[in-house]
């Protein structure tokens, strides 16, 4: 009995994919052109895609509500306790990257943006109103001209 | 009293029929929940294609802005960023469906014609976001993201073209292109 089950079941399938080999067969499938078009966009994708396109920051910049504390080089370790309406605040730089080690605020946003390396990307504590940007050169500003 | 009388003519007809079937597929599209805003499939834009294959380009243009238009009134949003970035979406794409008028029939099928389209549907709509929306460079970093969901609708939506014109007699031969 099993086996006629399996058997019944293949049969079925078999007939599901007919039926669905018909309804398919009016696409002609993709032509030369179509496959070059195709190639040209994933090309474009790729050129464009945030991560490749990301350039490594060298510095960044931490704000405390409005006021820049100050520009730091990545290349070192260290540890910046930044003073807020809640408490300090610690960013952590170590390695070319930087991140909010510790925070006073209750939803720890900021710690959980994690390690932080290209440039342009911001790590913010809301709360306690401060901020990380990442500076450095951008890699596609020439989608501009 | 003198009433003013259009003169209807079967054109006008053909692209309000058109027109309604895109603003109809465009509302049960809006009916589907997105994962991420500005991620569609955009199955309108079968429409306007089919459009550009069997009446032309005029046409599909007509067809395209005035579902634009027409949707902007049903959805509340006519003249809200939703309907500049739906516009700037549609007048890229159209432009470039103007271009893509050029492509040999016989390599290029509409599958390159639809993700041609849909690409410029996103650029368009990306650089509105840039000039307008978000004026920060940092907006440039949605077109690489939103390209990718546009060439996999776009394929999807140039297949579901090919096969209706497929499955359609072929229209008159020695009148219309």
């Amino acid at each position: 009995m099993a086996d006629r089950g399996a058997w019944s079941a293949c049969f079925t399938m078999m007939q599901w994919l007919a039926r669905l080999k018909r309804g398919f067969q009016h696409i002609d499938g993709l032509l030369v052109g179509d496959w070059l078009t195709i190639a040209l966009c994933l090309g474009l994708i790729l050129l464009y895609w945030p991560e490749a396109s990301l350039g490594q920051a060298k510095k960044c910049q931490i704000r405390q509500g409005g006021q820049v504390i100050g520009v730091y080089d990545l290349d070192q370790r260290r540890r910046i306790s930044v003073k807020g309406p809640l408490g300090v605040s610690v960013v952590q730089i170590q390695q070319g990257k930087v991140r909010f080690s510790q925070a006073p605020c209750h939803n720890q946003y900021c710690l959980q943006q994690g390690w932080l390396s290209h440039a342009g990307e911001v790590a913010l504590c809301l709360p306690n109103q401060v901020s990380i940007i990442l500076l450095g050169e951008r890699g596609f500003d020439s989608l501009a001209y | 009293m003198q009433s003013i009388q259009f003169k209807i003519t079967l054109a006008d007809r053909q692209i309000a029929g058109l027109t309604v079937l895109a603003i109809g597929l465009h509302m049960i599209e809006a009916s589907f929940p997105s994962p991420l805003p500005g991620v569609k499939p955009g199955i309108a834009n079968i429409v306007v294609l089919f459009v550009l294959y069997r009446f032309g380009f005029a046409t599909a243009a007509s067809v395209s802005l005035l579902r634009v238009f027409a949707s902007g009134l049903l959805f509340g949003q006519l003249f809200t960023p939703t309907f500049f970035l739906s516009l700037a979406g549609a007048i890229a794409s159209l432009g470039v469906l103007w271009l893509a008028q050029a492509l040999p029939r016989k390599a290029f099928s509409a599958v390159s014609v639809s993700v041609l389209a849909a690409m410029a549907h996103i650029f368009g709509q990306v650089c509105l976001v840039r000039l307008w929306l978000i004026p920060v460079p940092q907006a440039w970093l949605l077109l690489s993201p939103l390209w990718l969901t546009a060439l996999l609708f776009g394929i999807s939506n140039g297949l579901m073209i090919q096969a209706l014109l497929n499955q359609l007699a072929p229209p008159h031969q020695p009148s219309t292109d």
